[in-house]
This record gives structure tokens, sequence and C-alpha cells, in this order.
């Protein structure tokens, strides 16, 4: 029991993390049609932001080493500034691009980001130890659970929190689920959609900035493909949240948090090193079965 | 027969084309350049598999490399030495572990196995809508990446299946480029491939003239596997060893940048693409080992050859977004009926679209239809 209440805390953990890039992916995704995968290279460059540029093995912090409130700011700030670039030189030109078209786009900003960290830093995977007080155990009981997954989550349900009132109750939060809803509507009504476009932009941003200290903290390394699994995992996750549903990513993101954590604690060990073939072989199956996602959104509903 | 020679001029022209640059690069006795030019011959026939999915059905696979890793492993299962084969892919049946099969063999045996996995996959993910459908591929890319670096008894894990008798050179790619270019032909102008890119064009119109959507995607589908499956067989019976590592998603990105820079619409598109891009990856290449400017060596620094692809992809995208060949096929002489349905092509914007929109509206698939 005890070992099914660690492996649930793991899930939890892992699962806030996935929500986190789930929620910056969907952002965009409900305005924007937009499915962005250069979304896991916005974190790879906040974590990247953390050291000073060279192509040594060993890294030197450089943000990483400034007090955390001045550092958390300075990291999203820098992936906030590199997501609006992105979205003026790349996405601003294709607006009216269809759907596939975004996508091969976004993955060429994601190729471009990519090589250009490894340009910058080289390609060997650095170790960074942001914080080592992370992994301090904490008794719950008879649980014993690692700082960070406390702060993990902790983290996720005030960014939640947050991100629920500013769409629930600022004006350019209404504006924004407007243009989720009907872009086209919002704009004869006056919404600018630039503007809420860059604001998703700067929101997925700070999401991003702030998954790669987590999980740089976590993992203790950087490369230049770090971002890729999470951007991956966080499409599959909106994909079975339901498309278009903000709230349908978050669920999305514990449920493949849960999957990953169960399949790696329950396969029988011969199989364990296929767990994400199950994983993603589960995806295809929760399409199949519900193609809308667990939380269908209403604006995805196909029309004619 | 004149008459039918214009009428189907567009395959031979690119087959003509290919032969064209094979003669140029033959003019130079350089080793490397016979390599870049069979590696080309043989991503032109990934990527004209490719576009007999993506481009006719207008629903983009990621997953297709995954296709070419089962191809490439089903031959090298079946040429690799059967010494090597008993001791390191002890998993194998033991027809494949105690013979050793000729080329064409092999390279059927890439052809059906890729088939034969894309017809299961089609079966459930043809039902999909296109995003879905784009995801479902993705997840594809990831199972097949992740059973074959781990199945160790198949694929000898991480480390790499070594002894593939390199019997491909530049001129068995090209006929098998020219082949697959004529099959692409042949079910683009077919009644599958007709009904298949009107349901690009209207889904719904499509299925009330009575297409069956479902069944011409998952013909295209299982062909355009097939076509990329063989690709992957004589790479591996090209590159003489082999591993997972290549087929992930930097092929991915590559393969589906040839075709979006050529105009994934038509299938001159596709052999253009796959042209324009090795020779912009040459060139970037020539660059990065550097090049002599007066007395000084300019050299751009290690990198800039995909970064430069990254931004030629987004600036055709942004600037020409039915890319080089805007959609069209091939036509040199006149009095050619061309095969390929003039409709818009995926990628653009609908020509109808009001002028007065006010700046800055996305029109995506799915509000597309309310426009």
């Amino acid at each position: 029991m005890i070992q099914f209440l660690q492996n649930l805390i793991d899930a939890i953990a892992l699962g806030s993390i996935y929500a986190l890039v789930a929620l910056g992916v969907g952002l965009l995704f409900g305005i924007l049609r937009l499915i962005n995968f250069a979304h896991g290279d916005f974190i790879t460059i906040g974590a990247y932001a953390l050291i000073v540029p060279s192509a040594d093995v060993t890294a030197r912090l450089l943000i990483g080493g400034w007090p955390w409130p001045v550092m958390i700011p300075m990291i999203c700030l820098i992936v906030v500034i590199v997501a609006l670039l992105a979205d003026a030189l790349v996405f601003r030109p294709l607006r009216r691009a269809t759907s596939p078209t975004l996508m091969i786009a976004s993955f060429a900003v994601s190729y471009i980001i990519q090589n250009g960290v490894l340009m910058a830093y080289g390609s060997r995977p650095k170790a960074v130890d942001l914080w080592s007080g992370a992994n301090t155990q904490v008794l719950i009981g008879d649980l014993r659970v690692p700082m960070l997954q406390l702060i993990t989550l902790a983290v996720t349900l005030v960014l939640m929190t947050a991100l629920t009132l500013f769409l629930k109750r600022t004006a350019y939060g209404v504006q924004m689920r407007a243009a989720a809803e009907d872009f086209r509507m919002a704009q004869y009504l006056g919404v600018r959609g630039n503007v809420v476009i860059g604001i998703a932009f700067a929101i997925s941003g700070i999401l991003a900035g702030v998954v790669s200290l987590l999980y740089t903290t976590q993992s203790g390394s950087l490369s230049h493909t770090m971002g890729v699994p999470l951007a991956l995992f966080a499409f599959v996750a909106v994909v079975v949240g339901g498309m278009g549903s903000l709230v349908g990513a978050v669920v999305g993101g514990f449920a493949i948090g849960l999957i990953v954590t169960m399949l790696q604690a329950y396969l029988p060990p011969e199989l364990r090193a296929f767990r994400d073939a199950f994983a993603f072989g589960f995806v295809i199956l929760m399409l199949l079965v519900r193609p809308a996602g667990l939380v269908p959104a209403r604006s995805t509903f196909e029309r004619v | 027969m004149g008459h039918f020679l214009l009428r189907h001029q567009t395959p031979m022209l690119l087959a003509v084309l290919l032969v064209l640059i094979a003669g140029a690069t033959s003019l130079s006795s350089n080793e490397a350049l016979q390599v870049t030019l069979t590696e080309m011959f043989i991503r032109v026939i990934v990527v004209v598999g490719l576009y007999v999915f993506i481009g006719n059905s207008g629903i983009i696979s990621f997953g297709h490399i995954g296709f070419m890793c089962i191809g490439a492993y089903a031959a090298a299962w079946a040429t690799a030495e059967p010494s090597f084969k008993q001791i390191m892919l002890s998993g194998l049946p033991a027809f494949l572990q105690e013979h050793q099969y000729p080329f064409l063999v092999a390279t059927a045996g890439a052809l059906l196995l890729a088939m034969a996995v894309a017809f299961v996959l089609g079966l459930a993910i043809m039902r999909l809508s296109g995003t879905a459908a784009s995801i479902a591929t993705f997840a594809f890319l990831i199972i097949v990446n992740s059973v074959y670096s781990n199945w160790d008894s198949l694929t000898a894990g991480v480390s790499s299946i070594i002894g593939i008798p390199t019997v491909v050179g530049s001129f068995t790619a090209y006929a098998f480029a020219a082949l697959a270019i004529l099959v692409a032909y042949l079910f683009q102008i077919s009644r599958f491939g007709l009904m298949l890119r009107a349901s690009r064009d209207d889904e719904v119109a499509a299925r009330a003239s009575a297409v069956k959507i479902m069944r011409v995607r998952l013909a295209a589908f299982v062909l355009s596997a097939g076509l990329v499956g063989i690709g992957g067989g004589l790479y591996a019976q090209f590159l003489g060893i082999l591993t997972v590592d290549p087929f992930y998603l930097n092929l991915s990105f590559i393969t589906i940048a040839m075709l979006v820079v050529g105009g994934m619409a038509s299938l001159s598109g596709a052999v253009v693409g796959v042209v324009a891009v090795t020779a912009i990856v040459e060139i970037l290449r020539l660059f990065e080992r550097g090049v002599p400017i007066g007395g000084a060596s300019l050299g751009l620094p290690q990198g800039s050859q995909e970064i430069g692809l990254g931004i030629v992809m987004a600036l055709i995208l942004i600037f020409r977004p039915n890319g080089l060949s805007r959609g069209r096929e091939f036509a040199h002489f006149a009095g050619a009926p061309l095969p390929a349905p003039s409709t818009a092509a995926p990628v653009a914007p609908p020509a109808s679209a009001p002028a007065a929109r006010p700046e800055g509206i996305p029109i995506t698939d799915e509000r597309k239809a309310i426009v």
C-alpha cells in the first residue's frame, strides 16, 4: 500500500510537470490551432540560460547562480522573449496558414533553436547543480517525499490558480477565452488578435521557463534535446485531454504522468525498457476510443 | 502514342531530371559526391513515398520514418552475415538466422513488412481526424524507436548490425527512385488517388459523393509506407551498418522539409524538394568546411547547415506556402492535360477568401468550413 502511495506521489509530481508543459502547448492550440513543437525547445533555452555559454563540459552557472527571486523572473523573461520572437518572426506571417502548415513551421523553429543551442553550447550533456537541497526527504506519515516533488506540486497549483484567475477575471483573459472559442467573431467584437496571441505566447513562455527550472533541478543535467521528450509527452497530454480545452490539457498531463509512472513501477522487468512504447500505444488507443479527448472542448467540434 | 506520352510526361520528366543531375555529378570524380548522389536517390524514394500519403490526403504524417526503420531492419535481417546473426540476433526465426538472402528478396521483405505494419496501424488511425491522426503517427514513430532500440535479440539494441552487403550504388538507387516516381504517379491518376485528393480538398463534399474516405486513405497509407520501407531497405544495403538512431525526429524533419520546400501537393514538388534541399545542405556543408576567400578561409560555425535548413524552410512556408512547385506538376511540352487536379493545395489559404478580412485572422482547418 505504502509502495502504491509512493508511486502515486511520483505520478502526481511527474504529471504536474507534464500538465504545466501541456498548458503551454494547449493555450496556443486553443487560440491559434498551433501545435507548437518548439515549446520543448523554449524549455531547453530556459535551462541553458542558467549557465555561461561555452562548449566546455563543466557548466559554470551564470543566471543560475543569482538569488532565486531574481533568477526565476529572469529565466522566465528570457524564455518569454524567445517565444515572442518566434511569434513575430515565424508565426505572425503565417496567421492565415492552415494547422498543418503551422505545425511544420513550429517544427522548423524547434530545429533552429536546437541547433542554435548546439552551436553555442556544444553537444555534450552538461551537469548542473541548481539546488542541492532538492532531494531532501520530507516524512509525511510513512511516506518519504522529496522536497522537490512538493515544490513542483505547489508551483503547479499556484500557476494553475493564477492562470485560471487571469482567464476568468481580467479583461485580457476574457478576450483570450473568447478568441479560443471563435477567433473571427472575437475580432469582429474588437478583440485585437495579435495582442491576445502575443499574451498567449508570453504565458506559454512563462510556463516553459518555470518548467525548465523544475526539470533542471530534478534531472541535474542539460542537453540540447532535453525539451523534446517533454514536448512529446505534452502533445499527447493535450490530445488525450481534449484538444483546445485547458482543463483537458491539465487532466491529460496528470493522466500521462500516472500512466508512465505506473508502467514503470508495475511492468514486468523485461518489458520495462518498452515503457514508452506502451505509453504511446495507449495514446493511440485513447485516440480511437475517445477522439475528442477526456474533456472535449466545445469549439473543436467540426462544423460544416 | 504521342498523345499518351504528352499526357503522362510528368514522371518521365522527373526521371530525366534525376538522370541529368546524376550526369552532372559524374563529371566530377569526387567520391563523396557519388555517395551524396546515392543518398539523394534514396531520399527521393522516401520523400515520394511520404508524398503518396501526405500530398494526396493532406494529413501530415511524422511517423513514416518509422516505416523506413522497419524496412531497413527487415533488409538487414535478410542480408546480414549468418554468423553475426546467430550470435547477436538470436531472436530471429531460423530461416532468417541461417541464410543470407539476395538483394531483391531483402528489398521485397522491407516492402512487405512496412506495408503489413502500415495496414494494421492504418486500420486504427485512418479513422481519426487530421490533427489527431498526425499526433498518432508521432506516437507510432516513438513506439518504433522505443521497440527497435530495446529489443536486443532482434535489433542488437543500441549497438549496430554490421556486415550487410553494400550492394546499393547510385545506379540501383536511381532505378528504384524512378520506379517510386512511376508508382506514385500511377496512384495519383488512379481512381483511388483522385478520390483521395477530392477528400483532401473538401472532405464533406467527397463523402457526399460516395468516396469511402477511410478506405482510400488506408490504401495511400499502405502504399506510401511500402515505398518508404523500400527506401529504408536500400538505405541499410547502402550503408552496410545499421543503428536505430538515424530513424528519428531529425530525419523526419528533413524529409518533411524536403516535401514542404518542393511543395507537398504535387509529385514534382516532392522530387524537386529533395534535389533543392540536398543542394542547400551540400552548399552549407561546403561553407562549414571553409571557403578560401582571398588569403583567408571563411568557415561557418558547426551547425549552420541545420540552422540554415530550418530558416530556408520557415522562409518557404511564409513566402511560398505552396513550395517551389506551387503545387503544380512539371509539364514541359504543351498540349498536355495535367493529371493533377488544379484545386488549391492543402497549405494554401482559400483563394476565395474575402479581401476585406481583418488582419491576422487565422483560417484554420476547423474554421475554414464556416467562412
